[in-house]
This record gives structure tokens, sequence and C-alpha cells, in this order.
């Protein structure tokens, strides 16, 4: 009697440890999931509580305090807002003529069998398999030899150039899930060409190219490297930060990385449920299992 | 039968049009450029008076001088990419099979770092790992580091800033593979008698190799050329190819070295990549996914 009530606790302890350690086990890819998507968003987090720091020196390093000054003046510093319009144009005139360029591309890569498409594939996968600093070097040493003056224009060849390959990549990868027949269905239809492309084609394929003009978009106000080699004396965003490192970084810098990162957030979000909600109108038959 | 020709003829030329002005681009601002590299790298002379003299020394003269630099570029990129496979790998797995409703949220935090820029997430580290931070002070009570130690100015810092500042790249191509894993495969795995390890390695495993190979290549190609993290997380001693690169070129004006360099770092990562896919499968780099373009729909 007494043995049996000294064995049950210890038994029933046991089971409570061992359902600890399953539910451990079995969600431990989950827990670790989420760790990992912690430590994804640490710098973030770090980024957007400085941008509410009051530093006392010129380096934003260490937590003084809070204040609302700085982001009552966000656009104070001239040189940060023109760099940052810099970036802008740049990356909007970037992506949209690497946008067409890569479209067209794609589209000539998925569709149709010429002399010079395997030409053509390695031409556009060896940019992307070239370390960033390589493709810099090199048009610098093309605009040197040919003592092009270093500006917008040099910035611009060469952010168009490392968005091209990106934006095949993706478009083709939408285009080879393509189903010809809807275009062979509106030609039968008696629509011409023309028409076939602009009312079945483009639509099937433009989240491609939204996906593929976002991706250069990304790329391109991001890009620091080849910038630091092509932008001679421009200053664009992210060249204006790696200057501002040596000197002190002002606490704009992290409240308009903040602004840009909420807005893309917002923007993202927005995206998702309209999409949502777009789906739910569109569905005509009833919402499957999930 | 005339107009019937021409209208082949038409058809035959409409890849040429729609290829012809991207491809030009690329010849013009990535082929040629890579020719006057060339030409350049063989250059002798000082600033601004080089002359073409087939000067092959300089390759020679540039690697020993800075053998320590590319080696090390080397070791670094390969610990960030192998560090990062096993943080994406079970992080895709998770959001692809146990996100639930939870998924898009989860993908949108692996692409948040996407939204703020490069060099303020290398200095956000920076701040995160600096000598009188959080991190730093924990590790000295801990005794992981000496009293005055340092996390910043080591391999380590180099190497965990590269490993985050890739790890978007590293996960998105994992994900899109094993999201688009027709799952009945590892279901019928399990009705032959396959354990869960069994099903993972012989089926999973398998089938999600396309996007470890674009991860693992999206990583390593990148984090080799960079020198914002050795500049800002590293110092001196931690010093890549891509600073002397940059160096040579921006600073000392050293432009067949610079040359030199850029031209054998190039060969020999084409090399790695070329040998890579051999081994692994060319789907993930000539096929049809490379940037997670399914997630940024």
């Amino acid at each position: 009697m007494e043995a049996h009530a000294a064995t049950l606790p210890r038994e029933r302890r046991e089971t409570a440890g061992s359902r600890v350690w399953k539910w451990l086990k079995r969600n431990a890819i989950v827990i670790y999931g989420g760790l990992a998507i912690a430590y994804m968003l640490i710098p973030i987090a770090l980024i957007i509580v400085f941008s509410f720091n009051d530093p006392a020196g010129k380096f934003n390093f260490t937590w003084q305090g809070f204040t609302l000054s700085h982001w009552a003046h966000p656009f104070q510093i001239s040189e940060l807002t023109d760099a940052l319009m810099l970036s802008l144009r740049l990356a909007l005139l970037a992506t949209l003529i690497s946008t067409v360029l890569g479209t067209m591309i794609a589209l000539a890569l998925v569709r149709y069998d010429f002399l010079g498409r395997r030409a053509s594939n390695y031409l556009i996968v060896i940019p992307t398999a070239t370390p960033e600093v390589v493709l810099g070097a090199s048009l610098l040493s093309m605009f040197l030899i040919y003592g092009l003056s270093l500006g917008f224009t040099t910035l611009l060849i060469a952010h168009v150039m490392f968005c091209i390959s990106f934006v095949v990549i993706v478009v083709r990868s939408r285009l080879i899930g393509f189903d010809r027949s809807l275009e062979e269905a509106a030609q039968d239809l008696g629509a011409d060409p023309f028409t076939t492309f602009r009312k079945v084609t483009m639509p099937l394929i433009w989240p491609g190219i939204i996906a593929g003009a976002m991706l250069a978009f990304a790329l391109s106000i991001d890009d620091f490297v080849v910038s630091n080699f092509t932008a001679g004396t421009e200053v664009t965003f992210p060249l204006y930060i790696f200057g501002a490192a040596q000197r002190g970084i002002p606490v704009q810098v992290y409240i308009i990385a903040t602004m840009l990162f909420s807005i893309t957030v917002i923007a993202m979000v927005f995206t998702v449920l309209q999409q949502r909600r777009a789906d739910r109108l569109a569905s005509v038959r009833p919402e499957q299992e999930v | 039968m005339r107009e019937q020709r021409l209208v082949d003829l038409r058809r035959r030329l409409i890849p040429y049009f729609l290829l012809g002005p991207g491809i030009l681009w690329l010849i013009l601002f990535f082929v040629v450029p890579m020719y006057f590299m060339a030409r350049l790298s063989l250059d002798t002379g000082i600033f601004p008076e080089f002359r073409f003299n087939w000067q092959f020394s300089n390759y020679s003269d540039a690697l020993s001088a800075y053998d320590t630099q590319f080696f090390r570029a080397f070791q670094y990129s390969a610990a960030a990419t192998v560090i990062g496979l096993l943080i994406a790998y079970p992080l895709a797995y998770a959001i692809a099979f146990r996100g639930g409703r939870w998924k898009n949220a989860m993908l949108l935090a692996v692409i948040a770092p996407f939204f703020t820029t490069y060099l303020i997430r290398t200095l956000a580290w920076e701040t995160i790992l600096s000598d009188n931070g959080f991190v730093v002070h924990t590790l000295q009570t801990l005794g992981l580091v000496s009293e005055n130690g340092r996390v910043l100015a080591t391999s380590g810092a180099v190497i965990a800033g590269l490993t985050y500042n890739f790890l978007p790249f590293m996960i998105l191509p994992i994900y899109a593979s094993l999201e688009r894993l027709d799952t009945s495969l590892v279901e019928a795995a399990k009705d032959l008698y396959a354990s869960s390890r069994q099903a993972f390695l012989r089926v999973t495993l398998p089938l999600s190799m396309p996007g470890v190979v674009a991860g693992t290549l999206l990583t390593f190609i990148p984090a080799t050329g960079d020198y914002v993290n050795a500049q800002f997380l590293g110092g001196a001693q931690q010093a890549m190819i891509g600073n002397v690169i940059q160096s040579l070129y921006l600073k000392q004006t050293d432009y067949p070295s610079a040359a030199a360099l850029s031209f054998t770092l190039m060969a020999v990562m084409l090399l790695i990549v070329f040998i890579y896919i051999r081994i692994a499968g060319s789907e993930a780099l000539m096929g049809e996914e490379i940037g997670g373009a399914d997630v940024i729909e």
C-alpha cells in the first residue's frame, strides 16, 4: 500500500515530463523557426528604437534617452534627403528599363527556339554568378579607358545591367507554367496577335512582371557596391550612409529607414489583404477545406 | 508563296527583336567591360599613365601580396553559407509545413530585412555588437569573452554579419522548393514504412535540393565579394578580397593590380559555381527559380 502510494506520483511526474519532452520534440522545428525569425528581426527592432534616441555626440551607438525631436524634422539634413531622392529617381528609371528589357528577353527565351538561345541563357546567368565588386570594377575599367565622366548616366547603366538578369529569371519562372492553349483559344475566337497579347498574355504574366520589377527596384535602391565604383561624385542613399558611418550617423538615417520600412510593410500587408478579398469575391466555387 | 516566306522570316526574327535590346545592354556593359578589365590587368605604369604590355606578372604579384585576403574571403563566405543553411532550412521547413495561418506573417518577417537598407542593417549589427553594448557585456559576464575582449573586429563578427545579410536569399529558394513539394510523396514513403527521418532524408531533402543549390549560390557568391561587413564589423585583420579591390581601385588607383585581382576572383568564382552545379544539378541556376519569385508576388 505504502509502496504503491510512493510510486504513483513518480509515475505521474514521469508522464508529465515525457509529455513536455514529446511536445518539445514535436514542436522543435517551430521553436527553432521562431528563434530564427527573432534573429532576423533584431536589427530592424534596433533601427526603429534608435530612431527615437537622443544621442549625446555624433555617434548613435548607445541609448541615451527617448526623444521625438528628430522625428519632427526627418528631412532636416539636406544631403541625406538629396541622396534619398537620387536613389529613388535612379531606382525607378532602372526598374522601368530593366523590367521592359528583361520581360522581352524572358518572352524570347521561353517561347522561341532560335540560334543563340543557349548562349543568351549563359549571358543572363553569368552576371548573377559574378561578385558585385567585379561588376563594379569592370565597368569602372571601361569608363576609365573611355575617359567617360562618372555620374547619373554611369550609375543608371550599371543598375540596369545588374537588374536585367534577375528580371529575366523571375518573369521566366512565371512564363514556364503558362498555358498556351488560352492564347490559341483567343486566336481561334478571332483575336489578332496584338489583341491576344494585350488581353490574354499580359494579364496572366503581369504578376511575374510586377515581381520582377519589385526585385529590380529593391536591388537598385539598396545597391552599394556597384554604385561605389560608378557614382563619381553623385551620392546615393547607401553611399551617403557609407560616408556618414565614418563621420557619425545622424538619427535621421534611422528615421528615414524606419519610414521606408513601415511604408513597405503597410503596402505589403495591404496588397495581401486586397488580393485575399479579390480572391474571395472571384471564387465562384465554395471555399475548399484549408 | 512569297508572302508565306515573308511571314516565316518575320516569325524567325521575332525572338531576336525581343532579345536584342536587353542582350545588347548586357554585351555592352557586362562583356565589353570584362575585356577592358582584362586589358587593364596586363598594363604597366603608374596612375594616370598606363600602357598595355602583356604584363602577366601583375597577377602573380597581386596574388602573392593579397593571398591572405583572397583565401579569407572564401573561408568567411563558406562559413556564412554553411551557417546560413543550418538556420534557413529548418526555418523554411517550419514555414512551409508548420506555418498554418502564420505562414504569410512569417514570410513577411523573412523578407523584412529587404525593406531596410543593407548598410543600415550592418550598422545596426555594429551597434548591437559594439564594445559597450549589451551583447558584449553578457558575453563578458559569462566569461565567453575576456574582460576587455571585443566582438567587433573578430572573424566571428564578420561571418555573423555575412550570414545575417544574405539569409533571406537562402531561405526564399528553399521555401519555394519545399512549398511546391508534393506532400503525398512523403505520405507514400511513410505508408511504405519509412520512418519520419528516412522519409525526410530520402524524399523531402532530395526534392528540395534545387532550392538548397540556389540558396547556397545566392549566399556564397555575393558574400565572397562583399566588403561592407568586413569594413563595418571587422578590422584591418579581417579585410577580405573585396576590401582590397575596392581600395586599390578607388583609393590607391593601382588599377592593374586591382583588375588582376577582380579577374582572378571572377574566374575562381565561375569555376566553383560550375563544379558545384555539375555535382548538385543545374536546374536551380538555368531553370526556373533563383530569387524566390513566388514569395514576392
